[in-house]
């Protein structure tokens, strides 16, 4: 899943400055499922900033709406007629959610109340880590099914970096250094001489370096009318 | 660079002369200041000229930002010694490391060491992107392309060859998972490298371990390994490479015995404390080189004296070691 983070109610506060009636938008896919804007966030930041907004004296009028799905036109066209009572969307999607509200309804004003943070999965009750990139050729066959693109700080193709010990990464004690798992993995399944075969360096086209990425499904498209 | 004549060497460097020729090699370190100051890089030259083969220059050492290694290279060149430029995967993407690589070439610099780079959370701007566009091993592959095809990383031809460079790596035999690291080197050696530096060594029984693995799957007769020394400038250095490096092993006993080298001297001593740590730091690295030595499959030691350039003779003359071999 996408996984977000609340941005700090002051920032939000700053970004609403401006405007008195906010429509706070949520999603109830990814961000609900990692705690950070599904219909039950959005109730809190809302009640937090119509109390904090008073506080400072003009307090700005909130209302909430959760939508399924941010991140398709179909789910977000129903709020079209609703809009033009509020001067801002405060969305609670994930920043590709921000920016099909911003898309769909380019007169509004659609602000970002979370911060997207990766594609991953809970690990533990309450801890959240990354596990791809997207880097758009996957090569998940060749380690053992742990990703070195996403999980080693250095994206190291060809083993681990010197900094690897006892497990963990350079980078911090509380990551697990992908190489070692990726070590453990091939030993357990009998298949080191894989990690043997040198890969040569990679073609980040796919990825995010060969700019903004787009899926054409011929078999899909509908025929032009 | 092809009308270069290379009498049958890779790239002809002094340090690939004297690997060649059975010597055992020494190499040295200098890592270039934190500014402009070509001075610094001749200060330091000095110190370490006749007493090494050749000598590495960091590049934005511990994520850094300092004089690059290829300028202060050529500094050294000029100077008369021969540089052996550090590269490493984390600040520049292949078209750049290419790029700089022809440069390095143009300006006489003839050993290039692939590194894949401390992560930049430990340097001075931690904010920064990083590249890793290649890893270490495949920036390897890249040099050895350049040099031996004649071609870019992208396959297009160089116009009348590529540059020549002697290939260096590095591998820790301290990082783990230890029974990976005689692997990784099995894979630089077969991407091209020529040499290999290793860590600085604080734990001679699994250093032992190490390298009778590596000789067992034949790879010291593949690729001249120099094992990585260097004094140790207190026991609180000591201390903190055992404690606080990523990737370092320090046994006990070398903190121990630079513990000991300031027994009896009071804490207010400054300078009495600080001579006693500097001769027992030389004593106990020309031990470490000795010990070295006798591991078979080393073909040399490289010295990482850091900000200390001035113990380099001496641990070199200290161990038997000088003078440096002339070859032709």
């Amino acid at each position: 899943m996408i996984v977000a983070e609340q941005k700090p109610l002051a920032e939000i506060k700053e970004m609403l400055e401006d405007y008195r009636k906010v429509l706070v938008v949520g999603c109830g896919t990814c961000v609900t499922v990692c705690l950070a804007g599904g219909e039950k966030e959005v109730g809190i930041l809302a009640s937090a900033l119509r109390m904090a907004t008073r506080l400072d004296g003009h307090g700005v009028a909130m209302d909430e709406v959760t939508v399924q799905r941010q991140c398709e036109w179909e789910y977000i066209d129903p709020l079209r007629e609703r809009l033009t009572d509020y001067d801002a969307i405060l969305s609670l999607g994930c920043g590709v959610g921000v920016q099909t509200l911003a898309e769909r309804f380019p007169g509004k004003r659609v602000l970002p109340g979370l911060n997207t943070k990766f594609m991953g999965l809970p690990t533990e009750q309450g801890v959240w880590e990354e596990r791809c990139q997207a880097c758009g050729d996957c090569i998940l066959d060749l380690t053992g099914g742990i990703c070195p693109i996403a999980r080693c700080s250095k994206q190291l193709l060809n083993g681990p970096c010197g900094g690897s010990q006892n497990g963990k990464c350079e980078v911090s004690k509380e990551t697990s250094c992908a190489w070692q798992l990726i070590w453990e993995r091939m030993t357990a399944l009998g298949m080191l001489d894989r990690l043997m075969q040198i890969q040569p360096p990679k073609d980040w086209r796919t990825s995010r370096d060969g700019g903004p990425r787009r899926i054409v499904r011929d078999d899909l498209r509908l025929p032009e009318e | 660079m092809s009308n270069i004549s290379t009498n049958g060497y890779k790239a002809g460097s002094n340090l690939e002369r004297v690997l060649t020729k059975g010597y055992f090699a020494v190499t040295g370190e200098l890592g270039p200041p934190k500014s402009q100051d070509a001075e610094v890089i001749r200060k330091k030259a000095a110190l370490l000229k006749g007493a090494v083969d050749a000598v590495n220059l960091t590049d934005n050492q511990t994520a850094i930002v300092r004089m690059s290694s290829i300028a202060a290279g050529v500094l050294l060149v000029r100077e008369g010694l021969e540089p052996i430029i550090q590269m490493t995967c984390r600040d520049r993407n292949r078209l750049a490391m290419q790029a700089d690589l022809l440069g390095a070439c143009a300006l006489g610099i003839k050993n290039v060491l692939c590194l894949t780079g401390d992560h930049q959370s430990f340097g001075n701007h931690p904010f920064a992107k990083n590249v890793h566009d290649v890893d270490s091993l495949q920036l390897i592959q890249i040099v050895k392309g350049l040099r031996d095809e004649g071609k870019f990383q992208c396959g297009e031809e160089i116009k009348g060859g590529g540059p020549r460079f002697f290939i260096g790596a590095a591998a820790n035999p301290f990082g783990d998972p230890f029974e990976f690291r005689p692997y990784r080197l099995a894979k630089k050696a077969t991407a091209g490298a020529d040499f290999i530096q290793t860590q600085l060594i604080y734990d001679i029984p699994r250093f032992r371990e190490f390298m009778k693995r590596v000789v067992d799957l034949g790879l010291h007769e593949k690729v001249k390994i120099l094992a990585g020394v260097g004094p140790l400038k207190s026991s609180g250095a000591a201390k903190y490479m055992r404690d606080q490096v990523p990737g370092m092993i320090v046994a006990d006993e070398y903190v121990n015995r630079m513990e000991g080298a300031v027994a009896g001297i009071p804490k207010e001593d400054k300078k009495g404390r600080a001579a006693a740590w500097r001769d027992a730091g030389i004593k106990l690295c020309i031990e470490q080189i000795q010990q070295v030595r006798e591991i078979e499959g080393v073909a040399g030691i490289h010295i990482m004296a850091i900000e200390w350039e001035e113990a380099v003779r001496p641990l070199v003359e200290g161990a038997g070691l000088l003078p440096r071999p002339v070859v032709d």
